[in-house]
């Protein structure tokens, strides 16, 4: 079936308005020999049948409300308020384009504004953008960030290599036609040195610092030497930061951060299989005229009430083409709201209780899983709702275990760090209950051994 | 005409205070107001870092019903597809159709995590498998990605494809892209994110790439060309294998934005013409909804040597069904892949699963008659209007078509009848672009609108064109009739105003 609302007769009288015959005679100017092919496509379905079809793809998963997951590494399962869904709902919002016509979009408008406040709110940082596509993007939207504001006259990146694996994989992506130095971006470096490690690196070349928070073993550590450090050689400081955990712990902007980057996804956005999420990037003010994306500032309309507007647009692509920040154009409007609607209702409660939530049920699954033999936490740092925890034997076949028995179990370190074979994340959130954790210890009793 | 609507505020004229139409969540809130309670935590409690933690969250308090109300107050200042026709050009603002909104939400999608073992998620993955089959034979190419988020994320893959492409080649001097001057903005960004130099190719009276330009262009330094076919114009090109020839004949590869593939579902396959890489808008052509400025989702399709380039990883078959058993899909990488574009498989709730529920509802025949029809719309107004707007050029159109918004003997702009039309309950066209047309409207109706809504739209701009002779200052004073009037964007770009906070006095109240 299809959404065309129009009948045959209008059809032809249109057709006759246009001056011509049929159909097919609107497409003259595409080559003959390649007009009109034939799509090997399965034959259309009714609305019923696509509800059983895509229904039948969907169970044929086995999700988090089957499954036991202690998987986080970058994306978490957390509860969303019933209320969050019931407002992205509205055709209002979803079904409007970026808010180009201010008059006709004061509610897209508000939304981001009161979405860059509450995110300049969490971070402690001064402006917010309108969004990225993701943490990992918005990570690596710093680096032109940093170049911009010092125009193309440094050329290093100090990376900490426990900034998440695949936001680094973007990274060396997105810079690949940018010709710079990149340094500590190396699995094989020392994990167990604290971020202080870094400032070795950072030299009078070097634009920008990137650091996680927690880091991507879950750890939390206070960058305020860090970046005292990069700052006396010239240098920015990004920090990839956790919103949940910014809800309890000190936020980069305490620690003089110039930029805070991260995933979003935590606030009210389903996981949805990886996307679509949410890439947060706040700054200082004074940057703001580099930063990228789409920002939303407060003016006054012509009847003198107060009102929003995109603002500062001779940064965008649009208006400045190959000269432009960055080519952002579409961001994740939608989802930006919902990140609005889950932090204007949990409010500064909700989000500390779901943090120290998260905070104890982890320490408590890392208690007792470190009880089991062989087991062990593999750091000493304070550590937020995750942790790396040593099973002294392959994590894919612990894991292969735990999935028989009901469980997803954690991310396998050895992947992406060799030095941490054999070690497992494990992410425990406020979704996870005492009897679910103490099962999940029980599993992994039964193949624990010195 | 007098419109109390457009009349100054009474606290703005007396207090020069702005009037507030509805207050901030910051403003809304109140001490010890709560919109959610979570359980205490059943575990033991753990020691704090104290000296880490954070001692202030300004966070706005409110209670659920204040929120609920502060947003449905916030939805009813929208314009959107669902209230109205939204002929926004190069936008596809087509109808978003509801089942669509339950398939994307079905618990095994949205609880699934993305690093689950593959095992576990095979429903998602023969979606996606699905699905890059599926792009692949609507376009005519080889490889497909889904990982990318947006147009602009497409574009900037693609182009790192092309680089990457020559560089493999041992090809390093090719640094320049050739970019029509009909262009979205998009794409010179793109090509500037990768340090390119960008060269503007002109167009001829017909709105086509102008051939000799293109040709003395065309050396051992170009990486490639970027075209966007239909054009900003809304016009096929007619010579386009002449143009992808021309730039395969100097090294270089061709680069489609598939911004406007609306108009070419089963009547071209843009593979076939010559397009060595496009990336599709499923929030365009695929009827995923717009979310009043994203998320997206801009998967990339390449011919047959530049798979091997593609982001890292793609869904692949890793173990052959049988009758009996189903296949196993799972993760497969590309040889001298760019790496990857964003963290995870891309936007697979939200853009991935709309776009399939979308096409296998539609089958080829009804993909064909969505183009068709998009085009029939857009000629059909071109055709009502065409004695009242200049059409600087005037041919059969695609799925959309730019019209110039202004007249004879009076100063109104195309901008002032974009602001009337709001008046009128229409959405404005697309304004100023493409840069090459005066005053430009670029109207794209979509296929999803019936001609009574066509001929009510063709009326009333036909009815506005009279007003700017008769009343221009209706036009330049325009809307009235909605909520909120014209905007002072100076003053937002000088005050710079990007955030609110709590009032200072918050915890006395």
């Amino acid at each position: 079936m299809t959404y065309i609302p129009i009948s045959p007769k209008e059809r032809d009288a249109m057709l006759e308005t246009v001056g011509v015959k049929k159909l097919d005679d609107l497409f003259d100017s595409v080559p003959a020999k390649h007009r009109f092919p034939t799509l090997n496509l399965p034959p259309a379905i009714t609305e019923m049948e696509a509800a059983a079809e895509l229904g039948e793809l969907a169970t044929a998963n086995e999700s988090t409300k089957d499954l036991i997951s202690f998987l986080g590494a970058g994306m978490y399962n957390h509860y969303i308020p019933s209320v969050v869904d019931h407002i992205l709902r509205r055709g209002e919002f979803y079904t409007a384009y970026t808010p180009y016509q201010p008059e006709i979009s004061q509610g897209t408008l508000q939304g981001i504004f009161e979405y860059q406040s509450l995110m300049s709110t969490l971070t402690g940082m001064e402006v917010s953008n309108a969004s990225h596509y993701d943490g990992a993007t918005a990570a690596a939207e710093s680096i032109n960030l940093a170049w911009a504001v010092f125009r193309g006259k440094r050329t290093k990146v100090v990376i900490s290599p426990t900034v998440h694996p695949q936001y680094r994989e973007v990274i060396r992506t997105y810079t690949q036609g940018m010709d710079l130095e990149m340094a500590g971006d190396n699995a094989e470096a020392d994990l167990e040195t604290g971020p202080e490690a870094l400032t070795e690196l950072v030299d009078e070349n070097t634009m920008l610092v990137i650091v996680q928070y927690p880091d991507f073993f879950g750890r939390i550590y206070d960058y305020t030497k860090l970046t005292e450090l990069a700052h006396e050689k010239g240098a920015l400081v990004c920090v990839v930061a956790n919103p949940t955990a910014l809800a309890m712990f000190k936020t980069p902007a305490d620690m003089d951060a110039d930029i805070v980057v991260g995933e979003g996804q935590p606030l009210g956005i389903p996981m949805w299989y990886g996307g679509p999420s949410l890439g947060f990037f706040t700054t200082r003010k004074k940057y703001v005229h580099k930063m990228a994306g789409r920002l939303v500032g407060e003016t006054v309309d012509s009847r003198g009430q107060k009102a929003y507007v995109l603002t500062l647009t001779a940064r965008e692509q649009h208006i400045k083409r190959e000269r432009a920040t960055s080519n952002i154009c579409t961001n994740q409007g939608l989802l930006a709201l919902a990140s609005a609607v889950y932090l204007s209702l949990v409010g500064k409660k909700g989000l500390r209780q779901v943090a120290e939530s998260c905070y104890h049920k982890a320490h408590y699954a890392a208690e007792q899983l470190s009880k089991l033999p062989g087991m062990g936490l593999c750091f000493s740092e304070p550590y937020f709702h995750e942790f790396a925890l040593c099973v002294g034997q392959p994590v894919s076949e612990v894991n292969e275990h735990l999935l028989n028995h009901g469980f997803i179990g954690g991310y396998d370190l050895g992947k992406d760090y060799p030095a941490l074979k054999d070690h497992m994340l494990v992410a425990v959130t406020e979704m996870n209950t005492k009897e679910e954790i103490d099962a999940f210890v029980q599993v992994l009793a039964e193949v624990a051994h010195d | 005409m007098t419109d109390t609507s457009t009349k100054l505020s009474a606290d703005f004229i007396l207090n020069g205070e702005p009037k507030v139409v509805e207050p901030t969540i910051f403003d809304l809130s109140s001490p010890g107001r709560t919109g959610v309670s979570f359980p205490e935590p059943d575990v033991p409690r753990s020691e704090l870092p104290n000296s880490m933690l954070r001692d202030d969250l300004p966070l706005p308090e409110l209670a659920e019903v204040d929120v609920v109300r502060h947003y449905m107050h916030l939805s009813t200042f929208n314009y959107s597809v669902d209230s109205g026709f939204y002929p926004l050009g190069s936008c596809t603002m087509k109808y978003n159709p509801k089942i669509n909104e339950d398939t994307c939400r079905l618990p095994g999608f949205l609880f699934t995590h993305p690093l689950q073992p593959i095992e576990t998620v095979q429903g998602n993955l023969a979606l996606m498998y699905t699905l890059q089959e599926w792009l692949k034979e609507i376009s005519g190419f080889a490889g497909m990605t889904l990982q990318p988020a947006a147009g602009a994320h497409g574009e900037f893959t693609g182009v790192l494809i092309m680089r990457a492409y020559h560089k493999s080649r041992g090809d390093d001097k090719r640094v320049k892209m050739l970019i029509p001057d009909s262009a979205h903005g998009t794409n010179p960004a793109s090509a500037g994110m990768m340090g390119l130099k960008v060269v503007q190719i002109p167009s001829d009276e017909r709105g086509n790439v102008d051939i000799e330009a293109l040709k003395a262009e065309c050396d051992d330094t170009v990486l490639g060309l970027m075209l966007t076919n239909p054009n900003t114009l809304g016009l096929f090109d007619e010579n386009v294998e002449e143009v992808t020839r021309i730039v395969h004949d100097c090294g270089g590869l061709v680069y489609g934005d598939g911004a406007n593939l609306n108009a070419l579902l089963g009547i071209v396959k843009p593979g076939d013409l010559g397009i060595d890489v496009m990336h599709f808008n499923l929030h365009k052509t695929f009827a995923v909804p717009h979310g009043g400025g994203g998320p997206g989702s801009g998967p990339v399709g390449v011919a047959a040597h530049l798979a091997d380039f593609l982001p890292a990883p793609l869904v692949g078959i890793l173990e052959e069904g049988d009758d009996e058993l189903a296949p196993l899909f799972g993760f497969v990488f590309p040889e001298k892949s760019i790496g990857r574009m964003k963290a995870f498989h891309g936007h697979f709730g939200g853009g991935l699963v709309r776009a399939f529920t979308y096409i296998a509802m539609h089958g080829p025949d009804g993909l064909r008659q969505v183009s068709e029809y998009a085009v029939l719309n857009a000629n059909y107004l071109q055709a009502r209007l065409r004695d009242t707007y200049k059409i600087p050029f005037d041919r059969i159109c695609m799925h959309e078509f730019v019209a110039e918004g202004r007249f004879k003997d009076t100063d109104v702009k195309a901008l002032d009848i974009s602001k009337r039309l709001m008046d009128y309950g229409f959405h404005p066209p697309t304004n100023y672009f493409p840069l090459i047309v005066h005053e430009a409207l670029m109207i794209e109706p979509t296929e999803t609108e019936n001609k009574d809504t066509l001929d009510a739209f063709a009326d009333t701009l036909i009815k506005i064109a009279e007003e700017a002779k008769t009343d221009p200052d209706l036009l330049h004073n325009a809307p009235h009739t909605t909520k909120f009037g014209r905007m002072d964007e100076v003053k937002a770009a000088r005050e710079l105003v990007l955030c609110c906070w709590l009032p200072e006095d918050y915890e006395d109240q």
